[in-house]
């Protein structure tokens, strides 16, 4: 959706390239410096774990995507991830219902919660902002509730999540084929479809016939449901869900989101965007630490990337439009 | 080239890419004349008042003020060069006052305290100089958008403008405001103000031009008087000659309505009942705030109504309801383009197919190859001017996009099309394809409903005239006896008669 109209043409045009994937140009630059820089960036296990470190943000921004796409936003994911890690394990190891149910508990946990949050900005006209900002608060809360605010230990399927199939590990490969199921739902079907419509032009789409309404709450589950998700592998990797688990994350995703080109506008975003904006930031995380900057530095520097990344983009974008 | 033009675009140049929008055209302004830029959408009008506005700057000729060549590298330079522009969408902050407005940037100070009095001494000034009384402490926002355009004009004297560029001003006032801002005009031509006049309507041309500029595709084409005939500058502007500008080929309606409107209310709107049969257009004519779009909004399903019944082939429609309103065959052609028919991000094929979306797809997965060959088809079939049917939509001019909202509802098999304002903002050439569509819908057993406000547009296409006056339908007319006057008085009927109940 974001690219620029390029007449078909025979041969591979490397400028207009290279000006609609700034992220992964980027990213691209920032493997190369730091490959120069530490000998240690360029390893297996040092791969393995920024592709683990990147999963869970990942995953989150999946949902995201669509909710921005969508031209909304949801501050909630954080919470959802951590309410319905919790749920998932809380049914198993407190409730006693059969492990098999966990993670389905999880992620209707995480559709539960993206409902009620689409709902109110839906049908209660609340701004999604507000909506949302509303259910980070009450869904952290509730958290703490059921657990009393202590860790209770994940459910087996749950920590299975966390583990490794084979040489792989988990979060991996749920990363790949969330990545590909969210790239195809919204590129193909319907929903995806609707999800830009409404949020190119949100009156244009209604006054097509579009249900404005039910594609706002459609995006919010899915937000909801991939959040959840994160909050599973999240808790799978510690073995325990932490009542504070994923707190602050929804400002990554979103972050995420928007380095890998979406507008907060609506109507523009991609999922392998989305990625490499996640991975942008996970490499940046990464490589700092190998160069042993301070967590506080790091920060600094991490905003910084956010500014310059979505900077560029808006000039590019001004280019563009003449 | 004369001596004593204010400004001159000498034989500029401009290309965007690979497209060149302007090649070597000129144009001068001269003090106390108005000089009309005439050319269809994408002909590079705006192109050229950007560059006099400093948004673009030329690759080749010069500019030149006051006979100096200058560069016009910002928006803040062409200021200072006594230029001023008036865009459609006006600068204006709603929630501020018509003195704050004015002096915005510029506040005038005393010891860093702003000085409400000298603030209001320089609006007065600029209000006095155009002939205006308004309260210069009113919100603009409470303005009409006449009054606000005004108020823009008078920011710009303020400044000290020597230049107005008047980019399409009539394009949403009425008759009574046009001639007000023609007299405003006129003053101005008399304090020696060089202006550019854009409009699509030819006869303002003679009205207020002194000379037009006539461009096609971004090359100049002549330089005429502004009293050539309309036909003439049609054929300049449009390379060829257009026979009929209002191309109406009537149909033998059909026996059973296929729209049927019966007592319909909702707030403004009273009691409206109409029928419309198959192959026949029917107009909605009235005055601004007649309540023609909301009656066009309320059938559409776009607004709920409180009472009353919309039925298509005597099927009743449920309220506020555009999905089953789509269902039944009715397509809506809204007020604008721009903020209610277009995702502007999106594509041609993406923007023609949202109303098929959801029907064709399988699975809920996008028909993808059928959505696209339907658009394609579809586009070939309007003449849509593309680069191709994945260009972003944004990227055509306004005749096309307008064209691309038809396509949505040929390809949803639309068979009653509402259209409110279906010409506006659209060039000489687009206009008549889009009145050969209206054809096209009658003359396959479709009908049309069709608010305007454009007079020539509602004689010259319709069957039958329905006025509307204050939210209700004043009368009925049949187009052979319909008349300017005839629907004009219709139109304030019930004005005078409440007027008259008034006073009594």
């Amino acid at each position: 959706m974001s690219s620029v109209a390029t007449a078909p043409k025979k041969g591979f045009d490397f400028k207009a390239f290279l000006a609609n994937n700034g992220a992964l140009v980027g990213l691209v630059i920032l493997c190369l410096a730091l490959f120069i820089a530490t000998p240690r960036f360029l390893t297996g296990p040092n791969l393995m774990n920024i592709g683990i470190q990147v999963s869970t943000i990942a995953v989150m921004a999946f949902g995201m995507t669509f909710v921005i796409v969508a031209a909304g936003i949801d501050l909630s994911v954080g919470s959802v991830a951590a309410l319905s890690a919790m749920g998932s394990s809380y049914a198993i190891t407190t409730a006693g219902l059969p492990d098999g149910l966990s993670i389905p508990i999880g992620l209707a946990v995480g559709a539960l919660c993206g409902w009620v949050t689409g709902a109110m900005s839906a049908y209660g006209k609340l701004p999604t902002f507000i909506a949302s900002l509303a259910m980070l608060t009450v869904v952290r809360g509730l958290t703490l509730v059921i657990s009393d605010g202590r860790p209770i230990s994940t459910s087996s399927s749950v920590s299975w999540l966390g583990d490794d199939l084979g040489p792989i590990p988990v979060p991996i490969l749920i990363l790949v084929v969330s990545g590909l199921l969210a790239a195809f739902v919204l590129n193909r079907t319907v929903i995806g479809k609707n999800a830009f419509a409404v949020g190119g032009n949100t009156e244009a789409a209604r006054l097509s016939g579009i249900p404005v309404k039910r594609v706002l709450v459609t995006v919010f589950v899915i937000s909801g449901v991939f959040a959840a998700l994160s909050g599973m592998i999240l808790a799978g990797r510690l073995d325990s869900a932490q009542p504070t688990l994923a707190s602050g994350y929804e400002l990554d995703a979103i972050a995420a989101v928007v380095i890998g080109g979406a507008s907060l506008s609506g109507g523009v975003g991609r999922i392998s965007g989305t990625l490499i904006g996640a991975l942008v930031l996970a490499v940046i995380r990464n490589g700092l630490n190998l160069l042993s900057v301070s967590a506080f530095w790091q920060q600094v520097v991490i905003g910084a990337v956010i500014a310059i990344a979505v900077g560029f983009d808006v000039l590019r974008r001004k280019n563009v439009k003449h | 080239m004369s001596n004593d033009a204010l400004l001159v675009l000498d034989k500029v140049c401009k290309s965007f890419g690979p497209v060149q929008v302007i090649d070597e055209v000129t144009v001068e302004v001269h003090a106390g004349k108005v000089s009309v830029l005439l050319g269809e959408n994408g002909a590079g009008k705006s192109t050229l008042i950007k560059m006099i506005a400093g948004v673009h700057e030329p690759d080749a000729g010069r500019i030149l003020v006051d006979g100096k060549a200058v560069k016009i590298p910002n928006t803040k330079a062409s200021e200072a060069l006594g230029i001023a522009t008036i865009h459609q969408e006006l600068n204006l902050v709603p929630s501020m006052t018509i003195a704050e407005n004015i002096t915005l940037g510029r506040v005038p100070r005393k010891f860093g305290i702003i000085n409400r009095r000298a603030m209001r001494q320089i609006a007065r000034e600029a209000m006095d100089k155009l002939g205006l009384a308004l309260d210069v402490d009113t919100p603009v926002g409470q303005l009409g958008l006449a009054q606000q355009q005004l108020v823009e004009i008078a920011k710009a004297l303020s400044l000290d403008a020597r230049v107005l560029i008047l980019d399409e001003p009539t394009a949403a006032l009425t008759k009574a405001e046009i001639a007000h801002l023609f007299s405003v005009v006129a003053t101005l031509k008399q304090q020696g103000v060089g202006m550019v006049f854009i409009s699509h309507h030819l006869d303002e041309i003679a009205e207020i031009g002194d000379f037009v500029n006539v461009l096609r595709d971004g090359k100049f084409i002549a330089t005429v008087p502004a009293d050539t005939e309309e036909n003439e500058l049609v054929r300049l502007m449009v390379g060829r000659d257009i026979d009929a500008q209002f191309p109406r080929v009537a149909t033998e309606p059909g026996q059973k309505p296929l729209l049927s409107v019966q007592n319909l209310c909702e707030g403004m709107l009273k009691d409206i009942s109409l029928e419309v049969r198959p192959g026949e257009v029917v107009a909605l004519a009235g005055l601004m705030g007649a309540g023609r779009t909301e009656l066009i909004r309320a059938i559409a399903g776009a607004d709920k109504y409180a009472s009353g019944v919309v039925a298509v082939n005597g099927k009743k429609l449920a309220s506020f309801d555009v999905a089953a309103a789509t269902r039944a065959g009715i397509g809506h052609v809204p007020e604008d383009r721009k903020t209610q028919g277009l995702v502007l991000d999106a594509s041609v094929a993406e923007n023609i197919g949202y109303a098929t979306m959801a029907a064709t797809a399988k699975n809920g997965l996008v028909d993808r190859k059928g959505q696209k060959a339907r658009a394609q088809q579809v586009a070939e079939r309007l003449r849509i001017r593309m680069g191709s049917i994945d260009a972003p939509i944004r990227s055509l001019s306004g005749g096309n996009q307008q064209k691309a909202v038809f396509g949505r509802w040929f390809t949803a098999g639309a068979k009653v099309l509402l259209l409110d304002e279906p010409t506006r903002g659209v060039d000489v050439g687009a206009k008549v394809e889009i009145y050969e569509l209206i054809n096209e819908i009658t003359a396959s057993g479709g009908c049309v409903l069709m608010a305007s406000s454009e007079l020539p547009e509602v004689l010259g296409m319709s069957d039958r005239v329905l006025v509307m006056s204050q939210g209700r339908i004043a009368g009925e007319l049949a187009t052979e006896e319909a008349t300017q006057d005839a629907i004009m008085s219709l139109a304030v009927s019930n004005v005078h008669r409440e007027e008259e109940m008034g006073t009594k």
